[in-house]
């Protein structure tokens, strides 16, 4: 075992625990320069001669019958190639990533506001907006279904999907749910042997993943009736899957290559310009290019589900959970996207990682005229996380008791059960990560004598010189379940090419895996690297021509696809040595290569990998599955649904000035078992990352819905962390290998988006001393004024 | 679209005059944020840029003429000192590449609520004007107080350019206050700006983003002048006392007249108006007690 505290890059020279290059050490990623100096080529940034721009007529209304559409203005617009709606679409006319619900143009009717009616290419972005203008349709405008009585009465306020159409597993509104039930349940008998019981209602916000890179992406017709697409995508294999049915061709007549992606965090799971520019430009046979402007962005891709929740817990007097008890209803909106993924994730990590003896569970994703919900980073976990954790600190209060300690009394670690009858079978270091964050020096107190304004609520708005401002501390802790769960295959594919070129061996990774800025590519390079013994590593552009690599999503890329890489590498390394021994007739059993030779452990260097390769290339494919799950039981929740688990605990420390309810985190501390950091700068970012975006959830990010209509689609309104608000994010890292994960590494992006947003909630709740049952938390909840 | 790039102020008016809807742009911090959100698809723009007097400014006769292009980032470091109200509102604007690029200019023929500008401006005394033009009448001064009349409206008619503003140099403390619901780069939900005028033993106070105009709060001048004129305070530096404060922040918070909205309450903006008026008080006083302590 080793850990080490990480603040901030110096450190980190000291923390390498591998060659420089390889596993464990931090080289640069390819891109960073590039993107830092303005230079790097995102899908916003593709071009090609002749091309087209595509654009798309959004609904202004969250609910409505289309009664008409008339493009005829449209189509005689001077420069517009295509104007098409639902009635050109060559094959099915539905899609989706589980579930085909969602039209790749509406029809007939819209179910949420910004979705698209028709789409236009022209040869000018302009011409196109003028022409989408010009499009005529006649709505019947119907009452949205946007609230959780509203859409639990369907047959008084009306359906979503009408009962004929309705495609998903569950029924009425309800696109999906999962009870979970253990122990003896939550029933009197159970309640009565609790000595002490809290209860809460939380509520979590509509967040968006906030990515600066728009959708964006280049659709370019081929001579065989196919399409090249080149697009910022979290999963070229799932696009593809669900793009093709759409056009009418085969599927390997599409195909994709990854383009830069600016961000993604969940919200490029879905498809969103993908089919309409391929739409485009299979009628008009130019290549088409779409870029969603910021607004159409908000509109372009689903986002976190809200959550209203209800948690009840019992505890004995001396601090052990007895029972808890959990009703999580998630606003999926219009379209089933990941919705089915975040129930059974909200189901089953929704008691945190405690040891519960009597659990009951009730989870529940609805269909509204909201806007569609789906993946981001952490989902279903970081809802739930907010709940528990929030009544955690309520029953700490309730008992007397340091809120630490009572988190500590009921941690789960290695050998103990989910409330879905899994063991956790790989190192599970709840406890010992809030004492590592618990034990981190605190930072000074405020200094008002040597006052910057910087430092203080609100900054450079200069509402406060040190008047109303009180400190406050909160901890947190969270779980989070590492790839796809509940029986899902997402295996990952990866080809190793190893070969002479220029007199030195070189070895090429090719996969499908979408770098969506987490620096996958650095550390397959470093895989690639440490297995075989090469300096050269060249990545191959991500596309379609290799196997699937699963989703960029669920921390699972690196185990996966990282996974895979390694696998594929110690093929090729040991058809290399296979060579050898044919050619030399070695019967060493102790070879590897290493610095570019064949070295045997006993009798050293052998032969070079020049010499032995000579002209000919070693180049194989390997695909990673990880150990199967299966689903949850639907009553009792119960199954072996998780392939890995992923723990990270925080403490914040907030400044709150409680007159003005302005808020500033001072610091904000991060304590993680990530098994093995293959990049150790990376894990640092992914944690420092993840927790600037709870902490966004926490204080400011939320897309606002009034009545079914997003009242705030620009960055002037969806606020996002910036410099100021970001306070210093001490890492502590610990490296506890689990023996059933490649390397025994650990996912790492999301465990701290999911347990960071608590432990500002509760530092702020300190400092004021107000329940704050809702998230973000805004000045008006602070002063009273909401 | 026309594209108007005038090289003289001159040639400027004469562009605006045959263009009347053209839309000046100079920084372009306010406008192509709306033509990005096709808020605007103007017939023409004209190009403020070439004209060298919009970027200048000058002291005379105890005035700061401050062109209306000068970009916030010159007037924090340059002119702290004579405008230290317009300074701390100017350091509230956006993010480092907005200040540079951004200036009064544009706040004022924006003229939106939320304009970080003009509540210093306001608060700057009776004797600030902008300085406009067109070519046909030539210049004329409207006083702040005339100037802002709607909701993203102003007093100038349709051929008029804003050349500069006058803001006499401070002759007391002043400060700047703004509520955002992040620590940079953020919209005003209200903001504060306020200032002591020991010369005419006036105070200055400017609201914004809590009524369809900028505006101040005129009862609470006067409530305050008067307390300051009976008790001799401007002559003595003595203590406000809590009453006084809490009156004027009450004075203040009933002069505006906020909305619900995506950004904040209307209770909300009540509420940290009347927070932001007393701290303000409380800083500008002690800071002019400290002065008045140290002449004696």
């Amino acid at each position: 075992m080793s850990t080490r505290t990480i603040q901030g890059q110096k450190n980190l020279q000291d923390i390498r625990t591998g060659s420089p290059d390889g596993i464990g050490g931090s080289p640069l990623r390819p891109d960073g320069t590039l993107k830092v100096k303005g230079e790097f080529a995102y899908s916003s940034d593709l071009w090609h001669e002749d091309m087209l721009w595509g654009m798309a007529l959004r609904s202004p209304h969250p609910r409505a019958n289309i009664l008409s559409v008339d493009i005829s203005e449209a189509v005689k617009t001077p420069g517009v190639y295509a104007v098409l709606t639902h009635d050109d679409i060559p094959g099915a006319k539905f899609y989706g990533l589980e579930i085909q619900d969602q039209p790749a143009l509406a029809k007939d009717k819209v179910r949420y506001h910004g979705e698209a009616i028709a789409i236009v290419a022209a040869d000018h972005p302009e011409t196109a907006r003028r022409a989408v203008k010009k499009i005529k349709v006649e709505y019947e405008v119907l009452t949205p279904i946007v609230t959780e009585e509203q859409c639990l009465n369907p047959e008084v306020y009306g359906y979503v999907h009408e009962p004929h159409e309705f495609k998903s597993h569950g029924h009425g509104n309800i696109c999906h749910s999962q009870k979970l039930v253990s122990g003896l349940g939550v029933t009197d008998e159970v309640r009565a042997m609790a000595d002490v019981i809290v209860k809460g209602e939380y509520e979590v916000g509509m967040q968006d993943q906030a990515f600066l890179g728009p959708e964006s992406g280049l659709a370019v017709p081929s001579e065989d009736g196919g399409m090249d697409l080149y697009v910022a995508t979290q999963w070229l294999h799932v696009d593809r899957q669900q793009i093709a049915p759409v056009l009418g061709i085969p599927e390997e007549k599409l195909r994709l290559t990854l383009a830069g992606v600016g961000g993604a965090f969940g919200g490029r799971e879905d498809l969103s310009m993908q089919i309409h520019a391929c739409l485009l430009a299979q009628r008009t046979g130019k290549p088409v290019k779409i870029v969603y402007a910021r607004d159409e962005s908000f509109f372009g891709h689903v986002h976190r589900h809200p959550a209203k929740m209800y948690y009840e817990h019992g505890a004995t007097r001396d601090g052990k959970l007895v029972y808890a008890d959990a009703r999580i209803v998630l606003d999926g909106g219009a379209y089933a996207s990941a919705s089915p993924a975040v129930v059974g994730n909200a189901a089953s990590l929704g008691h945190g990682p405690y040891v519960i003896p009597n659990v009951r569970m009730d989870a529940i994703a609805l269909y509204s005229n909201n806007p569609s919900c789906g993946a981001m980073r952490g989902f279903g976990a970081v809802q739930a996380c907010f709940g528990y954790e929030t009544q955690m600190d309520k029953l700490a209060v309730a008992l007397d008791m340091d809120p630490v300690e009572l988190r500590q009394l009921n941690a789960m670690s290695e050998g103990d059960y989910m409330p879905t009858g899994q063991m956790i079978d790989s190192p599970a270091p709840v406890a010992e990560l809030l004492q590592r964050v618990k034990d981190m020096p605190l930072p000074p107190p405020l200094d008002l004598t040597n006052l910057d304004v910087r430092t203080l609520p609100g900054a450079l708005s200069n509402t406060t010189h040190g008047e109303g401002v009180v400190r406050g501390i909160g901890y947190s802790v969270g779980i989070k379940n590492v790839g796809f769960s509940e029986g899902f295959d997402d295996y990952s594919t990866a080809r190793v090419r190893l070969e002479v070129i220029g007199g030195e061996p070189v070895a090429m990774v090719h996969t499908a895996m979408a770098e969506v800025g987490q620096g996958g590519i650095t550390v397959h390079a470093q895989i690639a690297r440490t297995e075989l013994g090469v300096e050269q590593v060249t990545i191959h552009p991500a596309n379609t021509e290799v196997g699937s690599a699963g989703s960029t999503s669920a921390s699972r890329q690196t185990y996966m696809t990282g996974g895979a890489v390694k696998y594929a590498a110690e093929a090729v390394a040991q058809a290399l040595i296979e060579k050898g021994r044919k050619r030399y007739g070695w019967t060493h059993n102790d070879l590897s290569l290493i610095g570019g030779k064949v070295v045997s452990e006993s009798a050293g260097a052998l032969v070079s990998m020049v010499d032995l390769l000579g002209d000919d290339a070693i180049d194989l494919t390997r695909e990673h599955h990880h150990r199967p799950t299966v689903p949850f039981d639907k009553e009792t929740g119960q199954g072996f649904g998780h392939v890995q688990y992923t723990f990270c605990a925080n403490r914040a420390v907030v400044d709150v000035d409680v007159e003005l309810g302005l808020v500033k985190v001072v610091e904000l501390t991060a304590a993680q078992d990530v098994g093995k950091a293959l990049n150790p700068l990376s894990v640092v970012g992914q944690i420092q990352g993840g927790c600037t975006q709870a902490l966004g959830l926490a204080v400011m990010e939320e897309i606002i819905v009034k009545d079914g209509k997003v009242r705030n689609a620009s960055f002037t309104d969806y606020l996002i962390p910036t410099i100021l608000d970001v306070p210093p994010i001490p890492v502590d890292i610990l490296e506890l290998p689990d023996p059933n994960a490649p390397y025994g590494l650990r996912g790492v992006g999301e465990a701290p988006t999911v347990s960071a947003t608590p432990s500002i909630v509760a530092a702020i709740r300190q400092a004021t001393g107000i329940a704050l049952n809702r998230i973000p938390v805004r000045p008006e909840h602070l002063t009273g004024t909401l | 679209m026309e594209f108007l790039r005038p090289a003289t102020w001159d040639e400027a008016l004469a562009a605006k005059a045959e263009f009347p809807t053209a839309l000046p742009i100079s920084g372009g911090t306010d406008v192509m944020v709306e033509m990005n959100f096709d808020v605007h698809r103007p017939s023409a723009i004209l190009d403020l840029n070439r004209i060298t007097e919009l970027r200048q400014w000058e002291i005379t006769d105890g005035v700061v003429r401050l062109g209306a292009s000068v970009p916030y980032a010159r007037i924090i470091n340059e002119l702290s000192e004579p405008l230290p109200g317009l300074a701390l509102a100017a350091h509230t604007v956006g993010s480092p590449q907005i200040r540079n690029r951004g200036g009064v200019g544009g706040n004022l023929g924006g003229a939106s609520p939320a304009g970080d500008a003009h509540p210093a401006l306001l608060a700057a005394g009776r004797d600030v004007f902008v300085e406009v033009a067109s070519a046909a009448r030539g210049t004329r001064m409207i006083a702040i107080d005339d100037f802002y009349v709607g909701v993203k409206r102003n007093s100038m008619e349709k051929d008029e350019l804003i050349l500069r503003v006058h803001i006499p140099v401070a002759d007391g403390p002043q400060q700047f206050s703004k509520i955002g619901t992040r620590n940079a780069m953020v919209i005003a939900v209200c903001a504060f700006g306020f200032a002591l005028h020991p010369k005419n033993g006036t105070v200055g106070t400017g609201i914004g983003s809590a009524a369809p105009t900028p505006r101040r709060a005129v009862a609470a001048e006067e409530f305050l002048q008067g307390v300051l004129a009976e008790r001799g305070l401007w002559e003595s530096g003595d203590l406000l006392g809590a009453e006084v404060i809490q009156q004027f922040g009450e004075l203040v918070k009933a002069a505006a007249s906020p909305i619900d909205d995506v950004r904040g309450t209307a209770d909300y903006r009540r509420h940290s108006l009347a927070v932001m008026a007393r701290r303000t008080l409380t800083w500008t006083w002690n800071d002019y007690s400290k002065q008045i302590r140290s002449a004696a």
